[in-house]
Formats: C-alpha cells, structure tokens, sequence
C-alpha cells in the first residue's frame, strides 16, 4: 500500500509539530465528546444502563478487541495492517483446546496460546520483511490460513471443558466491578500509550509510516521495527485468544468471526490514519469505550447486533467524512 | 505468443490445468468437458465481481463491500418478487444493478469528494450495507417457495447448452476486455493506478476514474446479488458473507497488483477460476470441506510470493533496508 515511488508527489504534511498537532488533539476531544454524548443518551435511554454491574458488563464488549487494537494501531501508524488477528485467535484457541485434551494445565494452556499467536505473527512479519509483500494481501491470506488450520482440525466439532480456575482470564474480577480484563485493558493502554508517545522505539514507527525512504536513510532499520509489530500483534491475538476462550468456555472454529474488521474501525474510529504516520492510544482508547457504549446502550434497547454494526460504520465514514465535508463546503475544494 | 508463454497468466493457466488433471487423477470425469462448464457456472459470480475488484485495485482502491451490497440487492430483489411477483425478471434485474450502481457510486463520491481512503470507506459501507438488509427484511428469510418460478429460472435457463448465468459471465467478461484494452477509460484505470501524479498531467481525473471503477464494481455487485440469490433460492441477511475477501484473493491470485495499475482481464478469470475449481474439486476428491480456507488461504500466500516483482529503481534502497 506504500506510495514510495519518487515520481510520485507525497501529500504527507507534517504531522508532527504545530497546527497539526492541535488538529490532532482536538480529533481526541471530539471522539471525547461523542463519547459523552453517547453515555448521556444512553442514561436517557435506559434506566439500566447505570447500574455497576451492566457498566462492568459492557467493558467485556471492547476489552479483548482493544487489546489487539493497540498494537495494530502501531502496526497502521507504521504504514502496515494486519487483517489476519481473528484467524490468529481461532488458531490460537483451537491449539489450547487441543492442548487441553492431554491434560495440559491453566499455565500450560496460556504459553500456548500466547506462543501460537506469537508464531503466526512472526510467520506475517517474515512474508512482510523478508520477502516485501504488501501487507494487506498477505495477511488476506494468512487470515484465510489460520482459520483455515482451525477448521481442518475442528471442522463442525468444539473444545470444551476448560478447566474453572482458567476462566478467570475471561470472566474473573479484580475488585467489585472491575474485572481481570478491564484491569489488563488499563495496563496495556498505559504500555502502549508509553512506547508510542514517550520511547525512541515509538518516534521511529510515526518515521516510518511518515517516509520509509527517509526512515532507512536515517538509520532507522524498518524491516526490524515491523518484524516487532507484526509480532506484538500476534501476542496480542494470542492474549486475546486466552481471554475470549476463557470467557466463552469453549473453541469453535468460527470464534471471533470478522474481529479484523471491527479492531481496523477502532484504530481508525480512534483518529490512526490508515495511510500510516499519524495516531494516538488515547484516540484508539477513546473509540474502544464508545464502541463498548453503543454496543451496550443499543443492546439494552433490544436493538439487534447486526443494526448496531450501521452505527459503528456510520460512526467510521461519518467522524472522518464530516470534518472534511466542512472543509470542501468552506474552502470549495477537497482536501 | 513467446511473450504470452512467459506471462503471468500463461504460468497461472498452466497451474490451473495441472490442478484440473491432479483431481481427473483422483476422480476420473473432472476433466470432461461438462463438469468444466459445470465448475465455470459455478464460478460465474466470482468471476463477474473479482473483475469488477478488477477496475477498483488497478486504480490503487479496493472495494470491500461487494459481498454486502451483493446480499444487500439479492434481498430487495427477493422481496420484491415475494411481494408482486407481476414484475418481470428483467425488471428486478435492472432494480438489482441500478441499485448496485448507486452503492458502488457512494463509495466513490466518498473517495472522490471527501478524499477519505477506500479501505475505511468500504469498511464502513461494508457494515452498513449488510446492516440494512436486517433493517428493510427484519431478520426474515425469503424462502424458495416464496419466489416465482420464472425468478428462479432465468439464470438457470439454457442456452446453447450453457446456462443463462454462465453467459452472462461471459458477456462481462467480453465487455471488460473491450472496456480495459480498447476504451479511454480503460486506459485511464492502468494510468492512475501507475501514477496518479503523472495522470493528473495528462489530463485524467483521478478522482472521477476512481469513481467510476466503484460505481462499475458496484453495479456489478448488484447484479450478482440477483444472480445469487435466484440461483440458491434463498435471501438472508448473512447471504455471501466474507466473500468480499474471496474476491480479493482472486484478484491477487490472479495477479492483480494491490499497489495498482498492473493486471488483467485474464488475470482476474484464471484467479477466480483457479479458487472455484479448488472449491469444486475439495469434495469431488474426497477432502473434506473444511479444508477449503486453509488452501484458499495458502493459494493466496503462493500467487502473492509468485507474483512478487522486484521494483526498478529501488533495489540499493532494499538492501539499505535489510
């Protein structure tokens, strides 16, 4: 998907000092603000909706999707994506199940499934870095690949019997409401908010995705900085992968069905251009809560799944297509 | 013609026949020549949207609604004839891809107009356009006995011993190879997925032909959505979901690049050829189904890795980079 041709004019501003950055910030005070908005509509709309408990519920409906989240918006920022993650998870899952059937233990069970994801991530990164295909036709084929392997070894059968103290991972509480998964949601936030915005590891992603050209010729070694991203996100799916089996009790091949698309919409629902070189955490934490707060308040409205998903796209074109419909009304040209 | 035998397509073909002769060898009759018309009807609907993806990939975009505004129009046409089954079946084909039309053209208003990228624009109508087929069918299947019987027959028809829908196939894929090689247009897709900034200079619209590749994979989608939904004679809201990657993957396998302006109208068919005899041939040779992702997906890894083409210009810059 890279443009890097020298033919080619690059219309990449700066994004890194001035008037962008304010831009920037205000994309977040403005997810901020529908966020609001939405929790406020949502109190209006049921008087459900603020009991602890179903706030607490409501959490589970972003947690593992954000958790990928994270590292994908690495991933995009530095001009890549990953859309094999769900396919990550269903392998992932389906080797615990597997591994369960020997009597693999709690511990056991979470090395492998967090070495699965690790594999299929290195396996995305060496087809990327090593070989230089685009990432998106490689991970189309990866995701086709994993799930793939889960079906053969599943086909129309599940895992079950999870052993209980496994299933805190998914269904565990830390503290009154908060649960396992909320608290790792937090942590992972903090981690990846940190490499991003505050290492030199970070400042060299935003390189990349800005000039790879420039990036190499700045000492910047990209194929090892994307090797790590890749990788990240395959540990991702994998902590995932623990999580989601350990909530639902059970692996079928179809687990997470479509996760890819939704974790791409919270990266750039969360203000990460997918064109790379641009993004926050907090942009993508923010549009993890109000993915969680749609999903929730519609449900409790007995709105249906699949006419929640016209929100969330309305939510994805709309963020992005009004700002810029302002712009072409006020300056008679598109940006 | 030597060029031909060092083409993409010809190595690509070659695999195709070795992969039909691998099955014969499993289960004789595979190669006759009406099972192959057989797997090709089969394939007809692949075939039609991997070349409309066809337009939109060489143009640097890609169109990840197809599948949702294939299911989306199958429904509307579904539930058109259950409720007056007056209307003519030509009638609901031209409802089918005038309505595929105007969401192929959102698409593309959205990337021409508002500059947004077609990833996150079909992402978003992707959603959405699967949504509202909840919303105008409310959960309902529309069932086989519902719908007319001339409904239902048209695409199975035949004619000259093929059936309707596999010549319509054909139709397209005549009309795209005219459209591709021999039209201004045509030219204006491989332009502006080559070099944008160059076909600005030369005086092509770069967001009007982008428009124009969505609109047409659009409409094509449309009319796929009736040609499915007769042929398997029934309309739900999950009809064809996840296809859109399919036709991707068709598209790649057939050597379509994704960074544009390079591919063609063989390309796309052999590609999707390619994937509908996989998927014919899985339970004809005794493989399970659900082996079918996996080697999809493995297929997709091969033709991307084959079709890997080193970049002039930039081979000091890739060493750099290792």
């Amino acid at each position: 998907m890279s443009i890097t041709d020298g033919t080619q004019p690059r219309n990449v501003p700066d994004r890194l000092h001035g008037r962008p950055t304010r831009i920037l910030r205000s994309w977040e005070l403005l997810l901020a603000g529908i966020a609001i908005l939405i929790f406020l509509a949502n109190t209006q709309a049921s008087p459900y909706f603020l009991d602890p408990w179903n706030l607490s519920d409501a959490t589970f409906n972003f947690t593992e999707k954000a958790f990928i989240a994270f590292a994908m918006a690495l991933l995009i920022i530095s001009g890549e994506i990953d859309l094999s993650v769900a396919g990550i998870i269903a392998l992932a899952s389906t080797a615990m199940g597997w591994a369960l059937q020997f009597g693999i233990g709690t511990p056991g069970l979470i090395v492998i499934g967090l070495t699965v994801g690790l594999v299929c991530g290195a396996f995305n990164g060496v087809l990327v870095t090593r070989l230089g295909l685009p990432s998106i036709v490689v991970t189309i084929g990866t995701m086709s690949l994993f799930r793939g392997i889960s079906y053969i070894v599943l086909g129309d059968q599940a895992f079950n019997g999870y052993p209980t103290d496994f299933a805190f991972f998914g269904r565990g509480y830390v503290f009154w409401v908060i649960s396992f998964e909320l608290v790792l949601f937090f942590i992972f936030a903090a981690i990846y908010a940190c490499v991003l915005h505050f290492t030199n590891f970070g400042r060299q992603i935003y390189a990349i995705g800005n000039n790879p050209t420039a990036a190499t010729f700045s000492g910047i070694r990209v194929a090892r900085v994307k090797m790590i991203l890749f990788l990240l996100t395959g540990l991702m799916s994998g902590i995932a992968a623990v999580c989601l089996t350990a909530r639902l009790g059970s692996t079928r091949p179809s687990i997470a069905f479509a996760w890819e698309l939704e974790v791409v919409t919270m990266v750039v629902l969360g203000g990460v251009s997918i064109l790379g070189g641009a993004g926050s955490i907090l942009g993508v934490v923010i549009a993890a809560v109000i993915i969680g707060l749609v999903t929730f308040g519609l449900g409790l409205l007995n709105v249906p799944g699949i006419v929640m998903s016209i929100f969330i796209g309305a939510l994805l074109i709309g963020v992005i297509a009004i700002p810029r419909l302002i712009r072409l009304i006020r300056t008679g040209k598109a940006a | 013609m030597t060029q031909f035998i060092k083409s993409r397509e010809a190595i690509l073909l070659a695999a195709l026949i070795a992969l039909i002769l691998l099955v014969e060898t499993r289960f004789s009759g595979f190669a006759a020549p009406g099972n192959l018309a057989r797997v090709f009807n089969d394939t007809s609907i692949l075939i039609i949207l991997a070349l409309g993806q066809t337009l939109v990939i060489l143009t640097r975009c890609i169109d990840l609604s197809q599948a949702s505004n294939l299911a989306l129009t199958g429904m509307v046409t579904a539930m058109l004839n259950a409720a007056m089954p007056g209307i003519p079946v030509i009638a609901l084909i031209s409802i089918a891809v005038l309505l595929g039309i105007l969401m192929g053209a959102f698409n593309g208003i959205l990337v021409w107009k508002l500059d947004i990228p077609p990833i996150v624009v079909t992402l978003g109508t992707l959603t959405i356009y699967r949504g509202i087929i909840f919303l105008v069918s409310g959960g309902e299947w529309v069932n086989s006995h519902e719908m007319s019987a001339s409904y239902k027959a048209f695409p199975r028809a035949e004619f000259l011993s093929l059936p309707v829908m596999a010549w319509i196939c054909i139709a397209t894929i005549a009309a795209f190879a005219i459209l591709v090689t021999r039209t201004p247009l045509g030219r204006a897709f491989y332009a502006v997925g080559g070099n944008p900034g160059a076909s600005v200079y030369t005086g092509i619209d770069v967001g009007r032909t982008r428009f124009m590749a969505f609109t047409i994979a659009g409409g094509l989608a449309g009319l796929c959505g009736y040609l499915w939904v007769a042929r398997y004679a029934v309309a739900y809201t999950d009809v064809a979901g996840g296809f859109e990657l399919d036709i991707v993957a068709a598209c790649v396998i057939g050597g379509i690049s994704i960074a544009g302006g390079l591919g063609t109208v063989t390309g796309a068919v052999l590609g999707a050829l390619f994937l509908g005899t996989i998927k014919n041939a899985l339970p004809v040779a005794g493989v399970s189904p659900f082996w079918q992702m996996a080697i999809s997906g493995a297929a997709i890894i091969i033709a991307v890795a084959f079709n890997r083409r080193r970049e002039p210009g930039r081979v000091i810059l890739k060493e750099v980079a290792q």
